[in-house]
């Protein structure tokens, strides 16, 4: 399986030796937006270029690798990254977030909770959290460097004072190791708690604006918020049409042009796991057997 | 008699001793010295050129002299250096100690974001995180530069020029500056609105007993705001003293040529 | 009893740059003074420098030769020499001016106008409206006018708002140039009632008057000018 033509890995080993010391630099400080050349890579930005990178200077033979793109293994960013490192590493690749060893993510972190012996690999669209009212990438690496960060709460205020409260759902800004503010890439608000004193090791790929970025295992990080409006985890009204958990992120799924419509675990792995392990939505397929039961306790 | 703002024995505020500067062989500034205390507004007017400007920069740490330093009495009553202030602190005290208005409130104001947030901003920067505070205290900022609160939501792009420079200044007075620094405040405006906003900013200045450096070419501006005027060509300080004085009993050539340069009101 | 006001040798030269240079002296070997509670008046034709006397007191002209001194707060001060900071002090704790003209600020109301000078030296506005009150109602001013900024008032009207404003504080040596010259008979009675009052409560004064009337009601001693007018 292993085709000769590639370096391992795909990038040659100059190349996986320079991310490398940019992910080193980034681990030691966290938070930190650290430049690295970014390369050409066999697919366009905005699909991962940067997360492709990282995943390729950390990859090892032994290396059981997953891809999730939005929390689930089969769309086709997922799968064509997938195939692309079982073809140019030839690592085991795998869909179940336990077995992983590397974790390369779209927008998501798994629901199942993660271990010390896994790394995550966030792609990242925009690194700069500031980027949205300071467009001077001059300004912003300043404000970085003197913890000015008055503006991101401008951002949240701006929030409150259109819709009466903090509306921002996704890529909200945290800050890191009680120093650096940096944006979690689209990951919805719901996933910031998972990232808080995660005994995996989070790393962030930047491709098109050339940044890694790390957050190292067991590191605090709190997500910004105002005393009067504090920051609150997304909340579904109903747990998954599925297997019924109540406590993941939910996508909306329509099911017909009539206004049908089913709400289902993201996590693809994690909701095929509890049905396989007997829980039960309110339309999953399997028979339900507890329904009437349900029905009749009110 | 309560008159604490007339201590006569107090410290200055700000000193500049022989400020210099010059760009390659154009000396844009030369051997300018002066105090400034508490409470006083001084003018430096001049035509453009005369290096006000760059005087302007250079007192407010935004340019390193060629030659000369300035100093600032911080708020913990310690007089230090301007050149030896780190940039955290230099920038520190440019969002708290210190205000700056721009003749172009574009460039004080940040366009896209609500009135609220841009007088809340340096709140925010300095720790508030309290949103119904911040935004009680914008409001008040907002009644008190005469911008209706019905209008805090909307951004400065949607204001009228006269209410945008209202708002820069709310934006800078948020935080009890000690100084501000204004660079033509009443520049590009129609007459009649200049004439709202410098009685609202003497209004103030008396008010929170402000120091102020205005730099203005316009001779009314300084009689209605200032002290005290320092006349500027050609980069240096030629006339100085109290605005009436120099206004009504100009000596120098240069100074009663722009004297007589005004319409007469 | 120590002079409030000493002025000696005091000149006062102007130099035209704008018409080649030429000098126009107004005054010079100007000496006299002035004790608590006197008012002085200074006489002599138009020109002979009665006003510039009265700017160079008030820090207003400089002066280019001799000493003039004032007291402040127990000191005797020379304003020739003053540093600007010290003759705004001494304006405020101190010297006041009436000037023919009111100075308008565009939106102040009259009553605020007039009481400005006791806010600034610290009193609460409510006392210095209600200080402002009394002088506006002694100087005819109908109390619907009050909360009206003076700029829309006949001349008569903001003269009168000129008097109240710098009759209000309690500054020990007032300044007086023309305070009577477009009021009526009574209102110019209240004003010579006014410097009256103002000389028991010990103010030192000098005063510019053309209407002798007047001049002989308020004035202590006249100090003639022409004495001092400088050979051109």
């Amino acid at each position: 399986m292993n085709a000769p033509a590639y370096n391992f890995a795909y990038l040659d080993e100059q190349t996986k030796r320079m991310i490398r010391r940019a992910i080193l630099k980034a681990i030691a400080i966290p938070g930190y937006q650290v430049p690295f050349a970014s390369r050409e890579m066999p697919m366009p930005y905005g699909w991962g270029t940067g997360g492709v990178q990282v995943t390729a200077a950390i990859l090892g033979p032994q290396d059981v690798l997953k891809v999730i793109d939005q929390g689930s293994d089969d769309t086709t960013n997922a799968i064509s990254i997938r195939k692309f490192f079982a073809k140019t590493a030839g690592v085991a690749t795998t869909t179940a977030t336990d077995e992983a060893t590397v974790i390369q993510t779209r927008h998501r972190i798994p629901e199942t909770a993660l271990n010390e012996n896994q790394v995550l690999v966030y792609q990242v669209p925009i690194p700069e959290p500031l980027r949205f009212l300071e467009p001077r990438e001059t300004e912003t690496r300043r404000m970085h460097a003197l913890a000015e960060y008055g503006l991101m709460h401008v951002k949240l205020y701006e929030d409150i004072a259109r819709f009466g409260h903090i509306a921002t759902a996704y890529a909200y800004p945290v800050k890191v190791n009680a120093r650096y503010v940096m944006d979690p890439s689209p990951t919805p608000k719901f996933d910031n708690p998972k990232m808080d004193n995660s005994p995996a090791l989070q790393l962030f790929g930047a491709g098109r604006e050339k940044r890694i970025y790390a957050i190292p295992p067991y590191t605090q990080v709190v997500s910004l918020d105002f005393e009067d409006h504090p920051f609150e985890p997304y909340r579904f009204n109903a747990p998954c049409a599925l297997c019924g958990a109540e406590n993941s992120y939910l996508d909306e799924i329509v099911t017909d042009d009539k206004g049908g419509r089913m709400f289902v675990c993201s996590d693809t792995d994690y909701c095929e796991g509890r049905q396989a392990a007997g829980h039960h939505g309110s339309l999953s397929a399997a028979p339900y057997k507890d329904k009437a039961q349900e029905a009749a306790n009110g | 008699m309560a008159d604490q703002n007339l201590v006569e024995n107090d410290e200055p505020l700000l000193v500049a001793k022989s400020l210099s500067k010059s760009f390659g062989r154009i000396n844009a500034c030369r051997d300018v010295s002066f105090s400034l205390y508490p409470g006083e507004v001084l003018a430096i007017v001049g035509e453009s050129g005369s290096g006000k400007s760059t005087l302007l920069q250079m007192l407010s740490g935004q340019l390193a002299p060629s030659a000369g330093h300035v100093s600032y009495r911080m708020r913990d009553g310690v007089t230090r250096d301007l050149t030896t202030l780190g940039e955290a602190e230099r920038r520190f005290l440019f969002r708290t100690d210190w205000g700056f208005v721009h003749q172009d409130p574009a460039q004080g104001l940040r366009m896209a974001v609500s009135a609220g947030a841009n007088v809340g901003e340096r709140l925010m920067a300095v720790g508030w995180n309290h949103y119904g505070r911040i935004r009680e205290t914008a409001s008040d900022w907002l009644t008190r530069v005469e911008i209706d609160v019905a209008r805090i939501d909307d951004a400065p792009r949607t204001y009228s020029g006269g209410m945008r420079q209202r708002l820069q200044i709310a934006r800078n007075l948020v935080t009890e500056p000690r100084l501000v620094f204004m660079d033509e405040p009443t520049g590009g405006l129609d007459v009649s609105v200049q004439a709202r906003l410098l009685d609202l900013l003497r209004s103030l200045v008396a008010e929170l007993n402000l120091a102020v450096i205005i730099v203005t070419h316009d001779l009314a501006v300084a009689r209605l705001l200032s002290h005290r005027v320092m006349v500027m060509k050609g980069g240096r300080v030629i006339e100085t003293g109290l605005t009436d004085q120099v206004l009504d009993d100009p000596r120098e050539p240069y100074t009663q040529l722009l004297v007589s340069s005004i319409l007469p009101p | 009893m120590t002079a409030m006001i000493d002025i000696t040798d005091a000149g006062k030269t102007f130099t035209m740059h704008l018409q080649g240079g030429i000098e126009l002296p107004v005054v010079r070997g100007v000496t006299f003074q002035v004790n608590p509670g006197e008012c002085v008046v200074l006489s002599g034709p138009s020109g002979a420098g009665k006003s510039s006397i009265l700017k160079m007191i008030f820090g207003n002209y400089r002066c280019d030769s001799g000493c003039i001194g004032i007291r402040h707060r127990g000191k005797v001060v020379d304003l020739a020499t003053a540093e600007p900071r010290q003759v705004l002090n001494i304006r405020r704790s101190t010297i006041g001016y009436v000037s023919q003209f009111l100075r308008a600020v565009p939106r102040v109301a009259t009553i605020d106008v007039v009481g400005e000078p006791l806010i600034a030296n610290g009193m609460s506005r409510a006392d210095a409206q209600a200080r402002a009150g009394e002088l506006l109602h002694r100087l005819n001013i109908p109390e619907r006018l009050w909360q009206l900024p003076p700029a829309t008032f006949s001349g008569g009207e903001q003269q009168r708002v000129n008097i109240a404003r710098g009759f209000i504080s309690d500054l020990p040596i007032l300044l007086l140039d023309e305070p009577t010259a477009s009021l009526d008979a009574a209102n110019r009675a209240v004003v010579v009632e006014l410097v009256a009052e103002k000389k028991r409560q010990g103010v030192a004064m000098v005063a510019i008057v053309h209407d002798d009337e007047i001049r002989h009601l308020i004035a202590d001693r006249i100090v003639d000018v022409t004495g001092f007018a400088a050979a051109a």
